[in-house]
């Protein structure tokens, strides 16, 4: 791609200009960050009276328990899962929306709704509606000979987390998909049907290489949402139980630092956290985009 | 613009209107974690308080659960923010011990604005519990209760049971609960708020058996988990093993949130939390008649239970205030340390009352006699002589040891871990939690 090259004659404008951005950046972002990373190198007590540097010791901490290890790997599952999920009924959704002509602004705003209600709101829907004791959900699935009880079994907790944080995100996906399908040249695909290629086809070698860029963006967006903002859902439905079944990377943080006071470990936590999204970012951006057609 | 000028100046009058009362009185701030009924309750205490005199202000903030307003009052110490008094439950009081500089200890807070203050007036276990290794009480008792048994009187007669006779022992409840699920009067025998602190900590207490070296955490930092004993092994599985046969269901971790509901539905028979839950019992239960009892035991364990421990919170105050806001502090600690007040709140919520005062106050009431079982609580902390191992918990970092504990129990509900398994890796977790805390506070 060539890239456009505007020169600026004024040499200190631009500076000025960026200056503001620069500022919160600094101040919300890096700064936060480099907070976090050193008092990941210390301990602390909760009222913050004595501060002893430790090295690597929460890191070692860290990776030397069992729990911690585990996590990473529930974190794996539910952000592949909701990622997946998430992104492909609502591709499937915007496909059927798109197909649907007169009517196809009601179903928009129908299926975009969702995403309006703020993620503890939905964790304490599905918290209400698989509650073991007071849900309709479990009382049905007992009807069809399926024992549910999320409080007990780690998988069923798992799965509602993911069913939860998919419903929500679904909404947006779908917004994205749906104006993506509607920035497709309608010519490209008669001229397809003309040729003799069947719906599938159709959609396979014309409509999804085009949306590939909306695709990619949402990839990232999806697996960003996963990682960081589940936090509400988690806390609404499961606390991270039955037994650190659905304690992911962002609710330990948050468990270890704000409820146990351990700040150290939950600083240490979040660096290795964001770690992991500059690495996934940095792999998707370098890798996946390869195969973005733009 | 004319907006602006009009809203400014509504402001303006509203703040001259504030102005005089601002300035005659001095504000104390007082986080709390009391929702509902209890946080109705307890702005009405402040209310008391502020119309008993015109110098202080008593603003109460609800500050969300236990351990949320905790983080809150730590986070806003460490700003410089913090409230004058803050409501700490007692998992949190070897946290606030530890934590010297931040604390203005009651007993000398009492002393030095010239107070009256006998601890004497207070229930033992309670005053045991909060004070410091010379006996120097450092928080103010305020809420405090212990976990008692309520079951549903309906469901015993429907199951061919007297109401009148809960169960004593373990063993009896194992056997009741039985003929009631097997009599159909309910789908499940018990359930229980708080694993850790009911089956946990009590269990240990009411069976003397020690919950961690050094007096249960009360002799210093040095201190290691010993819960994994036998009979906590023994009662652990047998939870299992209940659960298993659907006589006992499980609430969920911490409080327990699912274990109310499963008692209000009558699904459950019998329910254990803290005697504070009364309140909500009672306004729950409007189908059937709710009867109280004590915790029960291990007759092949003790013949002779011991008092269980206190739960609930104390009112710590924070050090970096005028001294005229601390003059204010140790006048409305006096003012709740009146048995009027206290008989009113204990009487409303079901928290213990907390001077022997306010217990007599409601004996002579007749209130005990008017509302059968709301002595249970206070009988069962009083009874026998305290030991080492029933003097109460007082860990630092409890809150993280108890997430421990919960963790492990749902491992064993779900067949992961055998009791023993399940104990071990807690008392293993925790001792790990305990040396945190000891390192960081050495």
């Amino acid at each position: 791609m060539q890239a456009k090259r505007t020169i600026f004659p004024n040499k200190v404008l631009p500076y000025v200009l960026l200056v503001p951005q620069l500022a919160v950046t600094l101040i919300f972002f890096i700064w936060p960050a480099l907070q976090a990373v050193k008092s990941s190198f210390e301990r602390e007590d909760p009222f913050g009276f004595k501060t002893t540097f430790v090295w690597f010791e929460n890191y070692r901490r860290l990776f030397g328990e069992a729990s911690y290890l585990g996590s990473l790997g529930k974190t794996a599952v539910f952000a592949i899962s909701v990622t997946a999920l998430s992104m492909c009924l609502s591709l499937l959704l915007a496909v059927a929306v798109n197909r649907v002509l007169r009517t196809n602004r009601l179903y928009t705003t129908l299926l975009v709704w969702p995403y309006a209600v703020a993620p503890v709101v939905v964790g304490i829907l599905w918290w209400f509606m698989f509650n073991p004791t007071i849900g309709i959900a479990p009382y049905m699935l007992r009807a069809i000979g399926v024992s549910w009880n999320h409080r007990v079994d780690g998988v069923d907790a798992m799965v509602l987390v993911i069913i939860a944080a998919s419903w929500k995100q679904i909404s947006y996906n779908f917004l994205f998909f749906v104006a993506g399908l509607q920035s497709v040249p309608q010519s490209l695909i008669e001229a397809a049907a003309i040729d003799g290629a069947g719906p599938f086809k159709r959609f396979w070698t014309i409509v999804f290489p085009l949306l590939s860029p909306t695709t990619f963006f949402l990839l990232i967006v999806n697996i960003n949402y996963a990682m960081f903002d589940t936090f509400g859902i988690i806390d609404a439905t499961t606390q991270g139980g039955p037994a650190q079944a659905t304690n992911i990377l962002v609710y330990k943080v948050y468990s270890d630092g704000f409820l146990g006071l351990n700040i150290g470990s939950s600083s240490a936590q979040s660096v290795v956290l964001m770690l992991i999204v500059i690495a996934l970012t940095a792999i998707q951006f370098r890798f996946v985009e390869r195969r973005v057609q733009y | 613009m004319k907006k602006f000028a009009l809203l400014l100046s509504t402001g303006l009058v509203a703040a001259l209107a504030y102005a005089p009362a601002a300035s005659a009185q001095t504000e104390i701030a007082w986080w709390h974690a009391m929702d509902a009924e209890l946080g109705k309750k307890l702005e009405e205490i402040a209310q008391g308080f502020n119309d008993s005199q015109t110098e202080y202000k008593i603003v109460p903030t609800y500050k969300g659960t236990y351990p949320e307003t905790l983080t809150a009052a730590i986070a806003a110490f460490r700003a410089n923010e913090q409230p004058a008094i803050v409501q700490v439950f007692e998992v949190g009081t070897g946290t606030m011990m530890a934590a010297k500089g931040a604390v203005y200890p009651v007993y000398q807070l009492m002393a030095d604005n010239g107070e009256p203050w006998d601890p004497s007036g207070f229930l033992a276990p309670v005053t045991g519990y909060y004070s410091d290794t010379d006996g120097n009480i450092l928080s103010m008792p305020f809420n405090s209760s212990t976990p008692i048994m309520y079951y549903n009187k309906d469901v015993f007669e429907k199951a061919g049971l007297d109401p009148n006779t809960p169960p004593k022992t373990w063993a009896e409840l194992e056997t009741m609960s039985r003929t009631i699920m097997e009599s159909g009067a309910a789908s499940c025998g018990f359930t229980s708020g708080w694993i850790t602190w009911v089956q946990t900590e009590n269990l240990s207490a009411i069976h003397d058996q020690p919950y961690g070296t050094l007096e249960n955490g009360f002799g210093g930092l040095g201190t290691e988990f010993t819960f994994n004993g036998p009979v906590q092994v023994k009662h652990w599985d047998n939870l299992k093993k209940w659960a298993d046969d659907g006589l006992f269901q499980y609430g969920g971790p911490g409080g327990g949130a699912d274990a109310p509901p499963k008692f209000y539905a009558q699904e459950c028979a019998i329910y254990m939390n803290s005697s504070a839950s009364r309140a909500g019992v009672i306004a729950n239960a409007k189908d059937f008649e709710v009867g109280f009892a004590p915790l029960p035991y291990y007759d092949d364990v003790t013949t002779d239970p011991k008092n269980s421990i206190i739960g609930g919170a104390t009112l710590w105050t924070l050090n970096g205030k005028d001294p005229a806001v601390y003059k204010g502090v140790a006048q409305f600690y006096t003012y709740l340390s009146q048995p009027e007040v206290q008989a009113a709140w204990h009487q409303a919520t079901g928290y213990l009352p907390i001077t022997n005062a306010a217990y007599e106050l409601g004996q002579s009431q007749d209130y005990y006699g008017q509302n059968p079982g709301s002595d249970i609580a206070i009988q069962q902390i009083t009874r026998g002589t305290p030991t080492a191992n029933s003097k109460g918990v007082r860990f630092g970092n409890l809150t993280q040891a108890r997430a421990v504990v919960d963790e492990e129990f749902e491992a064993m509900l779900a067949g992961s871990k055998t009791a023993q398994e399940a104990l071990d890796t807690a008392v293993e977790r925790g001792n790990q939690i305990l040396r945190d805390f000891e390192a960081a506070n050495q």
